[in-house]
Parts: structure tokens; sequence; C-alpha cells
């Protein structure tokens, strides 16, 4: 049971590598070195499409201190990606700016690229399409002949309810369409990893992947193909310097690693640079959004009927099942009980698309939360009180079968509408805008397995090592696992180390996606520190002659229930249980994987154990001369289950909303004909320190019985109901209703300008 | 062209032979060994290169290793005490929250450093201009506010403690 009094959880604790980090001392792969090691780089298409005709490597493999050239002629051929569509490097022809068409290993980086400058290409290029809705026409190229279509064969098609009965019934009825654009995790570190071989032909892959299981069995099956059937892979992370999601996904450049660290024998790093990080590598993706929703007279939420194109670009990532998780806005962000979505992902010749923080929320809630401002003004109804009446509540079942079990919504909208001031005075031009989000608190079954593996062992001295499945990628995750386990144990959380990083050592875990490892890694982590405290109790039982359930642990010691006095501390305790006849070590095991569903064709199912809630506002002020919009109050409220580490709670919600801000307000990564114009930080505006806003955080606590002792995940949900938030507060601010993000001062400007025109 | 520069690096005399290109943050990670300063972008847009020659936060990516011939340089390594205690900027950043990835964070302790030295006492708009060309994607910077503004406290603390034992 949980102790009453807790120790370790619910407390400000440091996050365990931030020493290492404040000092210069923690590693990433770019401050990592292995002896003999060639430093790789990868020369891209010139064109968006085209058949490559010919390519000559003969100058760049006469240089001195070039150790391998290699081209789509000299690889295996293999696929990889979710819908297999993708090669390491480009054979026969190219699709996008990124594709790869050579990679060379060489003694150091300025060889490496003096190499790439020496290999010729001749292209014949071919008609490229960039647009959508065109690629979707007839006779528009095709990015992938074989495949017949631009579409992709997905199966993101969902109806629950009637949503045609629902549109007859309802009294006030919104139709738009929204947009969202292309833009990038911006993660600090760009992409890396070192691949190397050892005698054996077993692969050591040095990366900084969010997801080290299902990456290894990516290289594995790349192995296979490299005729390498049977090896081992492992894969050690060094610390990683942000992700976002962007490392999700097995990419062309680790394959490529990888092939030139076999064909050279020697370890290869390959490292992208600033520009390639945003030319090569995959963002979240643009979107048409058609949405209609309606209401009764009462403003009950009728139906609710969207229907999506989403520009997938020249190869398939995760971003094409974006889908699957925008239907739980769609279906469950409030009650509406009939629902209808559809979602079509096109090829076209652009950079192809990854999931994104949120994974589609962000850009589904967008176009749910304005049409649902814009249903409360049809409908006569304040937007507050609106939202109110349609809030999910504790024991609903949505039209996907989610089964919401702890449902904050309502305490978090009101929360918002006393922080924000919703009521105060305005001046001229200020606007209060409010957005809502649904997500999964739970994790999300949709990999065949859901878990996580732990393994705890103690040593001699009381000290806890937690080897876990999960991945920290500077949001926490080895914090609170280390704050759990020391709350079960009764040890210190400087006690207990977190090992995280090594496939050789760690258990199995799906990875860092759907804001689950706080839920799935803590409760795994739990479950195997039950069974150390158990043996524990058991081990002192024996040594202090009372009862196991008589006993308990605080303070690194073991003591009486009822003689508090008769105490031991656990590293004697330990160390007579070993150094004795027949002697023990502790070692327990667990694997948690939670009880959640798989959707079914008709996508119904429990996909979560819980679901998170939250809402934010803003206050912004509009300048009409600019179309500036400058926010300055932003209350977020959050449904967090409990809170286990209240400041790296803030800190991944303060981080979220700036990024959400970011999404709204300026971040785009500007396509001119499938090439990206603004691959650097001076053109692509993520936020600085004087773009910062004040954000006021309020936790609501709704102690989930399923969550690590109440907790849910909070990964995501901070940057999902961001650009909603502001476009509604904008409408509020000067009555213009964006409908395309970013939000920035040139559209509201030209919205302001439409308007003046139109009365 | 090589040549022979020394200067002084975290209160040492370093005595090193650079190539006319080579930048300082090339000098200092890849000859020197000390990783700590990060590259992120090579341009000059996102600090986390920032490292302190003669008292001003500079992006090292930028500046020729040549040039700091006969300078004083710190970087992220020498700003805890050499008995490994943490300097109050490093260790209010740790007690804030304020470092996730901790890609951007050497950088952002650097800049931070700079700015108290010159001015132990500074605004939060102070603040917020002094990290303008420091990225960071992770925090939404708040919790890297507070710690300025703890270890700023700190500072004037220690300030007022030294000119009362001077006093005394």
């Amino acid at each position: 049971m949980q102790p009453e009094h807790l120790c370790a959880v619910g407390k400000p604790i440091p996050k365990l590598d931030a020493v290492e980090k404040a000092t210069g001392k923690a590693i990433y792969i770019h401050d990592l070195k292995v002896p003999g090691m060639l430093h790789g780089r990868i020369l891209y298409s010139k064109y968006p499409h085209a058949r490559i005709a010919h390519v000559d490597v003969s100058r760049a493999r006469r240089l001195p201190g070039v150790r391998a050239v290699l081209t789509g002629e000299d690889i295996p051929s293999f696929k990889f990606g979710f819908y297999k569509d993708n090669t390491p490097i480009k054979k026969g022809k190219v699709r996008s700016y990124r594709d790869e068409v050579a990679a060379v290993a060489a003694v150091d980086p300025d060889v490496a690229q003096e190499a790439l400058e020496l290999i010729e290409v001749k292209y014949e290029a071919l008609p490229a399409v960039f647009d959508p809705e065109e690629a979707m026409g007839e006779g528009a190229p095709l990015v992938h002949e074989e495949h017949r279509t631009n579409v992709l064969r997905l199966p993101w098609k969902m109806h629950l309810g009637d949503v045609e009965e629902g549109r007859k019934r309802a009294r006030f009825v919104v139709e738009d369409r929204f947009r969202v654009t292309w833009v990038t995790h911006c993660c600090l570190a760009t992409s890396g990893c070192i691949a190397m071989f050892d005698a054996s032909h077993n692969l050591t892959m040095y990366s900084n992947t969010q997801i080290p299981s299902l990456a290894q069995k990516d290289y594995l099956e790349a192995l296979e193909a490299m005729g390498l059937k049977g090896k081992r892979v492992r894969v050690i992370k060094a610390c990683i310097g942000g992700a976002f999601g962007s490392k999700l996904d097995t990419y062309p450049y680790e394959y490529i690693a990888i092939l030139l660290a076999k064909v050279t024998g020697k370890p290869v790093r390959i490292l992208f640079d600033r520009r390639e990080e945003f030319t090569a590598t995959s963002g979240r993706q643009p979107a048409i959004i058609d949405i209609s929703q309606g209401c009764d007279e009462q403003g009950r939420l009728l139906f609710r009927d969207v229907s999506m194109i989403l520009d997938n670009g020249a190869y398939t990532s995760w971003g094409a099942t974006t889908p699957s998780v925008m239907m739980m806005p769609i279906s469950s962000l409030y009650r509406v009980p009939n629902v209808r979505y559809e979602a079509k992902c096109v090829y076209t010749n652009n950079t192809y698309a990854q999931a994104m923080r949120g994974y589609g929320n962000p850009q589904a809630t967008f176009a749910i939360e304005s049409s649902m401002d814009r249903l409360a003004e049809a409908a006569g109804i304040d937007r507050v009180e609106f939202r109110l009446r349609n809030s999910n509540q504790p024991g609903d079942v949505t039209p996907q079968d989610f089964r919401i079990t702890t449902c904050g919504l309502k305490e978090c909208i009101q929360m918002v509408r006393e922080r924000l001031g919703w009521e105060r005075p305005k001046a001229p031009d200020e606007g209060v805008g409010m957005a809502c989000l649904i997500h999964v608190g739970g994790g999300a079954r949709v990999y065949k397995s859901d878990g996580c593996g732990t393994i705890i062992k103690m040593d001699d001295y009381g000290k806890v090592d937690v080897f876990t499945g999960a991945t920290d990628m500077g949001q926490g995750a080895d914090t609170v696992i280390a704050q759990v386990v020391a709350e079960e144990l009764g040890v210190e959380v400087q006690d207990v180390r977190v090992i995280h990083t090594d496939t050789d050592v760690c258990p199995w875990d799906v990875g860092a996606h759907a804001s689950r490892t706080t839920f799935v890694a803590c409760n795994s982590a739990l479950g195997a520190a039950r069974k150390i405290r158990e043996k524990l109790l058991d081990m002192a039982s024996r040594q202090m002659g009372e009862p196991p359930e008589g006993l308990s642990i605080q303070n690194r010691e073991v003591f009486s229930l009822s003689e508090p006095e008769k105490r031991m501390e656990l590293g004697k305790l330990l160390r007579k249980a070993h150094f004795s006849p027949s002697g023990q070590m502790l070692m327990a095991e667990c694997f948690y994987d939670p009880a959640n569903e798989n959707l079914d064709k008709t996508f119904r199912g429990n996909l979560s154990m819980t679901y998170t809630f939250g809402a934010h506002g803003v206050r912004v002020k509009v300048d009409r001369e600019t179309g500036k919009v400058k926010v300055f109050q932003y209350v977020a409220a959050h449904d967090v289950g409990r809170a286990i580490n209240p400041m790296l709670l803030e800190g991944q919600v303060y981080g979220g909303a700036l990024m959400g801000l970011g999404y709204a307000l300026t971040e785009q990564l500007v396509l001119d004909k499938g090439e990206v114009m603004n691959p650097n930080f001076r053109d692509y505006k993520i936020l600085t320190a004087k773009d910062a806003i004040p954000i006021e955080t309020c936790i609501v606590e709704t102690m989930d019985r399923d969550g690590p002792f109440g907790a849910k995940g909070i990964g995501e949900p901070g940057c999902v109901p961001t650009a909603p938030a502001i476009a509604n507060a904008i409408y509020d601010a000067v009555g213009v209703r964006m409908r395309e993000l970013p939000m920035t001062p040139e559209r509201v400007l030209s919205a302001l300008m439409e308007k003046e025109k139109r009365s | 062209m090589a040549r022979r520069i020394s200067f002084l690096l975290n209160g040492e005399l370093q005595e090193v032979d650079v190539e006319d290109h080579w930048t300082l943050l090339h000098l200092l990670r890849e000859k020197l060994g000390l990783t700590g300063t990060k590259e992120a972008c090579g341009s000059g847009e996102c600090g986390a290169c920032t490292v302190i020659v003669d008292r001003k936060a500079v992006n090292s990516c930028l500046y020729l290793a040549t040039e700091v011939e006969g300078k004083e340089v710190l970087t992220i390594e020498g700003m805890a005490a050499p008995d490994g205690s943490l300097h109050p900027l490093q260790r209010a950043f740790v007690e804030q929250g304020a470092i996730q990835c901790g890609f951007c964070t050497p950088g952002m302790i650097m800049s931070a450093r700079a700015l108290l030295d010159e001015n132990p006492s500074p605004t939060e708009e102070e603040i917020r201009q002094a990290l303008a060309g420091n990225l960071c994607r992770c925090t939404g910077y708040i919790q890297i506010f507070k710690a300025i503004e703890a270890a700023a406290g700190q500072w004037r603390g220690r300030a007022v403690e030294a000119i009362a034992r001077r006093s005394e």
C-alpha cells in the first residue's frame, strides 16, 4: 500500500543528471569518440524528383583519407519505415531534395565533405508535385510509381453514431476549413549516431533514439538484409539533446552509418549539421482540415464531422499514423455522441512527415477548439459556459469506447476562467481565449505491446540500481522513476541510480511516445520495487525476529512498527544476507503492460487506462497597425493525476506551451517546390528568451487509481491547446478568425484588412 | 598555417598550436577535449557554444582561435571550484529545474555568468536581453530566469557578507 507520508513522491527533486549537464560533463553523441572512428557525410539530391542517370564517384574514392564511398547501386536492397517505402541510399530515382544519393566515410569530417564535392551525379528531372490536393488529382506525377496512386492505403475512416442524424437535429451548425503547416522539432542537439561492428559482426549503435528496443529490431532487419542474420545489436544511448518525437523512427542516416561501418570495418560516426537538421529530418506535417460541428438549442454537442488531407511527403514515417491519435480529440474532447473522421495521407515531393509532440493532437485540437468558439457564438452561449456544458466527466464512455476514469476537465476550465480573470474589463484590441485538451494519460496501445520492463538490484551498501527500458531525453523519466522506487524502498532519491542507456542491460520498452513513460515505466519500476521491498522485509524478519507485516522501511532503515526503536540499517541487513551460508543478493524484475486496448476495425477500444485533460487560457493584445499578437497572460491548467515531481512537471508545461506558442505564431518550415528555404534559426523562428511569456500553471490532482501514486502522463499535453486558445483570443480582441497557422503578423493584418473591406 | 598561441584557460596558462582557420569552439572541443561547450548551429544563431573571453560572452563557433592569444577564456569546465563544488549559477540551474535535455545549458550558464559579473542585480528584462542569443527548446525559459534570479540573490548575499567582513 502507499504510505500516508510521502518522502520522495510529490517533491521537486532536481533531475538526476542535472549536475552532469550543468558542469559540461554529460556526454552526447557529439562528444563521443571511438578509437579508429571514421566520419560519414551524405550527399543529397539536387532535385525534388528526378531519375538518377549516372553517379561517378571515382574522383571521390581517390581522395586521400577517403575510406569508402557508397551509392544506391553498392548497397543491398532493403526497405524500412512503417510503410516500407524508404531505402538508405536511393537508386534509380530521387523523390525529394533530402533523398540520399551517395555517402562517404573518411578520416575526418573535412575530407568527407571534400569527397562529397567530387561526386558527380547526372539527373533527369521529372515533373514533381508539392501540393497534396494536386497530388490526389488525376494525372499527377506519381511519387512511387509502383504504388499506382499518391494516396496512401491507410484505414483512417471512422464513423461512430450517426453524424447525418445529428446534423438534422442540430439547431446550430458551423463549418470551417483550417490549415496547419510544416514545423520541425528543432532539438538543440542535431541528429547523429556511431555504428561499429565487433570481430564477429555484431553491431553496436550509439544512438539518441527514443525507441531503443524498436530501433534494435529495425537494425536487426537491416543486418539480415546485409547477410548478417542471427547477429546481435546493442543500442547505447548517450545523453539525448532533445527529441519531441523526432527520434521515434530510424532514418536513412543511421542505416548509412551501419553500411559504411560494415564496408570499412571501422566505427563510423555521422553527425548532422544544423542545415541538415532542418532539411533532412522529419517534422510535423501540414494538414487541410474541414470540420463541422452542431449543437442543440441548449448548446449540447450533437455531432462532429472532420476530414483531413495530410501532406505525407515523399516517404512514410509515423506522421502517416497521426490520424489514429487525431481521432482521440475528434471523438472524445467533450461529450459528442456522433462523430465522423476521415483522413487521407498523400505522397508529395516534399520532405517526409514524422510525429511531433502531441502526435497529431495539436493539429486536430486547433480545428476543434477554434470551431467550438464559433459554435458557441452561433448558439449565443458564453464560450466558457459552452465548454463546461459539454465537458467530459468521470465515468463517461466516449464514442470510441474510451472509458474515462478520473477527469479534471471542469476544474481546469473553471481554474483558467478564474486565474485569467475571464470577466475582467478589457482594453481596446485586447482579448481572452481558451482551449481544452484530452490526451492519453496511461500510455496507448498503438503497438502490439505497450509494456516496459524494469530490473532492480541492491548492493551491499543499500544503494539501488534500476535498469529500465524507458528513455530519458531530458523530460525527467530517470528522476520520476528514482522517486517512486525511493518511496517504495524507504531510501533517498540519491541512493537510486537509473540506467536507461543500454539494450544489453535494460529490458524492453516500446518507446518514449504517447506521454506514456511516467505512467508505464513508473508502474513497472514500482512492480519491481515492491518485490524488492517484500524480500527486504522477509530478510529483516529473519534477522530481527519480527513478522514481515510488523516491519516497515524509512530513512534507509527497517524498523519495527510496534517498537520503532528496533531498527536495522539497510546496508547492514543486505551484507548480512549476502555474506552468510547460502547467501542472497537482492534482485527483482517486472514487466508492466497496461490493460490498454488496441483499437478495433471501427476504431473502438479503450486505448489508454486513463486520459489526461487540461485547459489553457490566454490574454492577448493585437496591434492593428502591424498585426502583431502579444500574449501577456497565460494560464495552463492540467489534470495530471498526481504530480510526482511538481518542478519537472511545470517544466513540461512551460516548455510545451512555449513550443505551442511557436506553432501558433512564428514557426513554419518554408518549402518552395520542395526545397526548404529557411534551414537555420535566423529564418525558422523558435521563440527566444525575449519572446518567453509568463505562464501560470495550475496542477489539478485527480489521483488516478491506475497511475503510479495516482499519476498520469504530461509530456505532450502542454503544447496541444495553445494555438486555438490564441486564435480564440485574437477573435475576441479584434473579431478576425484566424484559420491558418502560424498566425503571423502578415496574416493577422491581412485578415484585419479583409474584414475592414467587407464592413 | 599553424602557430603557437598562449592564453589563460579556466585559470591555467595554455600553450597550443592552432591553425588559422580554427574556431575557438574547434580548439576547445577537438584539440583540448573540453566538450562541455556545445555546437548546435555553427553559425552564431543559438548560443550553445557560448564561452567567456575577457569577461564578455562570445559565440565560440564564430571566434577565431588565434584571437584568444593573450586573453582570458572561461568555459563551463572552469565554473565549478577545483574541489567540485558548484558555482551558484550551476547550483541554481540544477535546483530550479532549469535543465532538461541540457544541450543549451553550458551556453546558458556562461551567458548568465557574463551578465552577473557585469550586473549582479539584473532585472528580468536584463536577463532576457542577456539570454536573447541562447536558444532553448525544452524549458520555455521560465525556470532558467528563476535560476538566474536565485543565483543573483546569492551573489548579492555573498557580496554583502564580504563587505560586512571587511568592515569588522
